[in-house]
This record gives C-alpha cells, sequence and structure tokens, in this order.
C-alpha cells in the first residue's frame, strides 16, 4: 500500500522547531559548537553529565522547577525540583564514597521506575561511578549474567526483588560488596544495607571529582546472537549526544514537560528518560505503574505533556482500543509524539493523525550508538514507515560486505548493511571484558549496527531487518541463546532453538522448539513446566511465551541449530531459500 | 457461578501464564503483575483466556483497575451476575 508523505508547514507548528533547515544545519554542523550549550565542571575539572544534568540547573534560575516528576503506581505523586535533586544526588554520592566506591565502580539497580533509581542513576554520575540498570522484570538469571559480568560492587534493590531474584545469587557474586535495600529500615548486615538509613546519614554537599569527558558513566546489556549479554559501555561525554537530539529531534524548549515511558532498564529509558530532558533544564515524568491506555491518557492531560516519547508496542495497544485521545482528553498542550524501539508501522504514523492530532515520528537508534542517530524531525515531511534522516553530525550509510571489507552502496533503494561513520560523541567506546567483540564491530571505517534497511533517493532510511537473531519484544532485545542455554538446563531438554515469532502488537514474541531426550514425551503439563522453569529464571520479559515440542531441530553441516528455517517453518515460508543463507552467529 | 467457581478458574488461566505460581497462595488484594512477575502481554492474554473461559470481553479501558484476585473476581462476578 501507498502511503502519501505528511507534510509540515508552520501553520501546523504550535511552536517553531529548533531544527528548520536540515540541510544548511548538516552542512555547518561542529560538535564543538555543542559543546558551548555546556558548563563543564568548574574549576576546569572536566565533564560530568551530572553537573550538567543537575548541579548547574540547581545552581541557577531553574532551582524552583521540578526536574522529575514522579507518578506511583498506587496513586502518590512526588515533584522533586532542581534545588532538592541536586542535594539528594550528592548525599548518594556520598553514600557511595563511604561505602568505598569510587571512579570506575560498577553502581547496579535493579528497580522499578521509584524516585530512588534515578537519584541513584544521577548520584552514581557524580562520583564518577558507573552506573548499569538491570530491567526489574529480569529473572534471577539474567540478573545474575548482568552483575557478575559487569563486576557490580553496589546492587540497590527492593526487598522483594533481593528475597525472589537476588539472595540466591550471592554467593556467586564475590565482588558485589553490598545490596542497598530501598525499602529497608535498618541494616540487616554487612552486605545487606538499608539505604534509607544510609542516606540519612549521609551529607547534602559533595564536590564532583574531576572527570574526563571519555571517563565511562553508564554500562547497558545488550543481548548478542551467540554468546551471553554484551556490556556497552559509554561516557561522560555522551551527553553531547543527548543534548542535541533533545533540541533537534524532541525539539525542547524551556518550558516543555517531557514523558519518556521507556524503563531505564533499557537504554532509552536512561538516555532520553533520564539524561536528555534533565540537560535541557525541564521537567521530567516518570510513571512507574506499566501500560494502561486509560491511565497513559490521563497523564498525559492532568500533567499537561508537551513532548511524548513511546514505543509501537504501546501505540498498537492504543489502536486495538480504538481510542482516540485527542477527542476524549484535552491534550491541547501535546505537540509531538516519538516513538522508538522497533521500526513503527505507517498506520500507526497515519493513526496519530487522527487519534492524537499529529504525526508520531519514528526514529532509529540501539544501545551502542547511546542516542538517537537516524529520526523524523519535527519540521522534515513524514513518509510513513520510514525513520527519517541522520541527526546533523552523525554520517549513515547503506554498506554491502565485499572482499573482506565493506562497500558502501550509493545507488538508492537497495537494502544492504545500515552503517555509521565512527566518532559520534555517545558512540559505546567497547563491550566490557570483551574487545574482539567489539573491533567485529568495525569495518573499513564504519561500525555496521547489524540492521539491514535501505535508503531512498531522498536520504529516508527504511528499516529491513535484523541481520542476526536477536529478537526486538516489546522493543526489548533479548537474545535466543540465553533462552536456549537456561531450557537445556531443564533435565527433559535435548536442544532448544529460540525465534521470534511476528506478533501484531509486541513485535515479535519469544518462541522456543524444544527436542525431548529420549525418556521424556511431549504433553501440555510437560510444556507448562519448561515455560515456568525458564519463567522462574529469566522473568516474564525474557521467558519463551510459546514453546512448542518438535523431534528434529534442523541443523547445519557444523551441528549448529538453524534459527531461520525454525523462523521460515513457523512462517510457512519456502525452508530451500533460506537454508543457505544460514549463517548467523 | 459464584464467587468460588470464578476464583478458580481464574486460578486456572494464571497457572497458565505463570505456571510456576501458585496464585491460590497470593493474598487477594496484593497486586498480582508484581507477584506473579506478569508482563503486559501476559495480562493481554489473561484477558484473552478470561473471554473464553467466561465469555465476557473485558474492554482495554477496565484493565487498568484489574490488578488484584479481588479486583478481578469481584469485576467477573458483577458481570455475569
Amino acid at each position: 500500500m501507498f502511503w502519501p508523505v505528511i507534510p509540515k508547514s508552520p501553520a501546523s507548528w504550535k511552536v517553531p522547531p529548533n531544527l528548520l533547515d536540515y540541510e544548511p544545519t548538516v552542512a555547518t554542523f561542529s560538535w564543538d559548537a555543542v559543546r558551548g550549550a555546556f558548563q563543564g565542571l568548574p574549576e576546569n575539572r572536566g565533564f560530568n553529565i551530572a553537573h550538567e544534568a543537575v548541579d548547574r540547573h540547581a545552581d541557577g534560575p531553574l532551582s524552583d522547577r521540578v526536574a522529575i516528576r514522579w507518578l506511583g503506581a498506587e496513586g502518590a505523586t512526588l515533584s522533586i525540583r532542581y534545588g532538592e535533586l541536586k542535594t539528594r544526588t550528592n548525599r548518594f554520592a556520598n553514600v557511595l564514597k563511604g561505602l568505598g566506591i569510587g571512579k570506575a565502580d560498577t553502581v547496579a539497580v535493579l528497580l522499578g521506575r521509584i524516585p530512588e533509581l534515578y537519584i541513584a542513576a544521577l548520584g552514581t554520575l557524580k562520583n564518577t561511578s558507573v552506573f548499569c540498570p538491570l530491567f526489574s522484570a529480569f529473572g534471577p538469571e539474567p540478573v545474575y549474567q548482568r552483575l557478575s559480568r559487569g563486576d557490580a560492587k553496589i546492587l540497590l534493590t527492593t526487598e522483594r526483588a533481593y528475597r525472589q531474584k537476588v539472595a540466591p545469587l550471592m554467593a556467586r557474586l564475590p565482588r558485589l560488596q553490598s545490596v542497598l535495600l530501598v525499602d529497608a529500615r535498618e541494616h540487616a548486615s554487612d552486605r545487606l544495607l538499608s539505604l534509607p538509613r544510609l542516606m540519612a546519614e549521609a551529607a547534602d554537599a559533595f564536590v564532583i571529582p574531576p572527570t574526563d569527558p571519555e571517563d565511562i558513566a553508564v554500562l547497558h546489556f545488550t543481548s548478542g546472537t551467540t554468546g551471553m549479554p554484551k556490556g556497552a559501555l559509554h561516557v561522560h561525554g555522551a551527553a553531547l549526544t543527548h543534548y542535541l537530539t533533545g533540541q533537534y529531534v524532541m525539539d525542547f524548549h524551556p518550558d516543555d514537560v517531557f514523558w519518556c515511558t521507556a524503563d531505564p532498564g533499557w537504554v532509552t529509558g536512561t538516555s532520553y528518560g533520564i539524561i536528555a530532558p534533565l540537560l535541557h533544564g525541564i521537567t521530567n515524568v516518570v510513571d512507574e505503574a506499566d501500560f494502561d491506555a486509560v491511565r497513559w491518557c490521563r497523564i498525559l492531560q492532568a500533567e499537561r505533556v508537551t513532548v511524548w516519547y513511546t514505543a509501537p508496542t504501546a501505540i498498537r495497544r492504543f489502536m486495538r482500543m480504538g481510542i482516540e485521545p485527542a477527542r476524549q482528553y484535552d491534550l491541547s498542550r501535546l505537540r509531538l509524539v516519538h516513538s522508538v524501539g522497533e521500526p513503527l508501522n505507517p498506520e500507526a504514523v497515519v493513526w496519530g493523525l487522527q487519534a492524537l492530532g499529529m504525526p508520531i515520528h519514528d526514529n532509529w537508534w540501539q544501545t551502542e550508538t547511546g542516542g538517537i542517530m537516524i529520526a523524523n524531525f519535527p519540521a522534515m515531511d513524514i513518509r510513513p514507515g520510514s525513520m527519517g534522516q541522520p541527526l546533523p553530525g552523525i554520517e549513515a550509510a547503506i554498506v554491502e560486505r565485499a572482499d573482506g571489507g565493506v562497500r558502501v552502496i550509493e545507488k538508492p533503494n537497495v537494502q544492504g548493511d545500515l552503517a555509521l561513520r565512527p566518532g559520534w560523541p555517545s558512540m559505546f567506546r567497547g563491550y566490557l571484558h570483551d574487545d574482539a567483540r567489539y573491533q567485529k564491530c568495525f569495518v573499513d571505517g564504519w561500525y555496521l549496527t547489524g540492521d539491514l534497511a535501505r535508503r531512498d533517493a531522498d536520504g529516508y532510511f527504511w528499516f529491513v531487518g535484523r541481520a542476526d537473531d536477536i529478537i526486538k519484544t516489546s522493543g526489548h532485545m533479548v537474545g535466543p541463546f540465553e533462552v536456549e542455554s537456561t531450557l537445556m538446563a531443564h533435565p527433559a531438554v535435548a536442544e532448544a532453538g529460540v525465534i521470534g515469532k511476528p506478533d501484531p502488537l509486541i513485535g515479535e514474541m519469544v518462541k522456543a522448539f524444544v527436542s525431548l531426550k529420549p525418556d521424556f514425551a511431549p504433553s501440555d503439563a510437560l510444556r507448562l513446566e519448561l515455560i515456568g522453569f525458564a519463567r522462574q529464571r529469566l522473568g516474564s520479559a525474557v521467558a519463551p511465551k510459546e514453546i512448542a515440542f518438535t523431534p528434529d531441530l534442523p541443523k547445519n553441516k557444523a551441528g549448529k541449530i538453524m534459527r531461520r528455517l525454525l523462523k521460515a517453518r513457523e512462517l510457512g515460508l519456502p525452508e530451500e531459500d533460506l537454508s543457505t543463507l544460514e549463517d548467523s552467529g | 457461578m459464584n464467587s468460588d467457581d470464578i476464583r478458580t478458574v481464574v486460578f486456572e488461566i494464571l497457572r497458565r501464564i505463570a505456571p510456576e505460581s501458585d496464585p491460590s497462595a497470593l493474598d487477594p488484594n496484593e497486586n498480582i503483575r508484581q507477584a506473579l512477575d506478569i508482563d503486559s502481554f501476559d495480562a493481554l492474554n489473561f484477558f484473552v483466556r478470561v473471554n473464553e473461559q467466561f465469555g465476557i470481553s473485558v474492554p482495554e479501558s477496565d484493565y487498568g483497575g484489574l490488578n488484584t484476585v479481588s479486583e478481578i473476581v469481584g469485576y467477573l462476578s458483577a458481570r455475569l451476575g
């Protein structure tokens, strides 16, 4: 189906966008000029994200501005102003310092979207330690993998999550010095401490130590096709990208109220759910509760949200309900809607026009890029289904592998690997403890994203698919290997192959194909047992939603399970065409 | 169908979604999404199965108020009543 272009004209703008002339801006762009928007640490001590996101506003006219507007799942609310955020994050930095945690030490959090998470993130950055968020719906196995691979010294969590997920892991985590419980009144032991107690005892003042822009600030784990999760390292200097995308893509203006619905367990929820809006000194809405369409409409209305950053899964839920928020709620303050996580289908982009009174702007980036790379900009015509054009300062291309290197495909509308020219500020600086894997991402002066795409004659990029077997479910990446390994730990399972089964709402659903050991027979009871087994270890965010028994998992000559063939079977596609393509992993 | 029958069917549905758990051990006022690790896709499946089992279509706009066993049983009782 042909989707007409959605034109942008000055008449449709409630506020003139920051980026009006794309091409001239690209032509004259320099990252050095972006640096001018920042203050830097006093006395030339360097550049720290938390200073730029919190302290410089707290010490200026924005001190009384609400930085974080928190909405609790049970109805409580809390507004933290920039001045207060400075004090609270100072206290948390002092807590870390008091525990002997310093530069480059990993501080992990396993928390829902509660205020402590945000205070810990920024306080960790102040202390020049490394913030490592873990999605709260992870089960013990993904938590263990990340804490262990991330060399976490501190973990923040709740009593419940500690009891259910972390306590059984403690003996296997010798480097984990202390667990700070956000809801414990008293310390339970030297290793199990009460965060409220530590915070009450901590001093209000903290001097951010010298910070190099290249110091590691954030560690985000992302899923791999073949091995266990990879820890992508990001630096303080990444804030330049966060600031610039806040300015040009999110189009932040001084009075904006911004709501990013992503969880900080995923990179969007950190880069845009914490850092970007605070760098701009605006109000950042945080909702603790999970998706609830009616609640979300009420939040947009009551909090007077002006810029909303959400995900295709949520948008498709709205579409499914047949509700048109703009008719039933007062969304007159809403100016811009953005989406990320997986490609937004053209129907959803157009649905926005009807139901929200404005189109939805899709954009593209990934954990490794640290910030938005390709986007539909407020003043640029939208081609529904396209991820848009590269951010000024970003060079993107479609390349093909040839002769051991890569060659740029200049011809429009030809599918190839989406590649970026390295050197942008928020580019990941490594995979923790895995330099070989990091180096493999760069070929002939290009960073290969692992996504397949094409570019049209006018420079718009279009997503085609993943080049590997990574599953994108509800906007989250799931590595099939991690799921297969867990299933194979069950005594009945001989082998497992895990794929993403296309799903109209969540993009892909994790589906496992399992072959059983000789003494076991397929049954509904065993299927449920395996689902439960996986959920207990992996958590609902990663565990398979469907399991099918199959006596013969397809393998290549080397004996490796061919996930693409499993997927072809699932989709009813001809298998022969795919068998020759099998090169995953 | 009385409340006990409804509760029994609700527990059966939950056991198929979160087979590792024992819904009958829950406090009736506990948030099942947290207690049973039900993500939003699981929740959607739950309501699809409620529709199959009870013949009641729960509009998505009602999902937000259905987080505990007692809320769900109360809601279904009223709808079936």
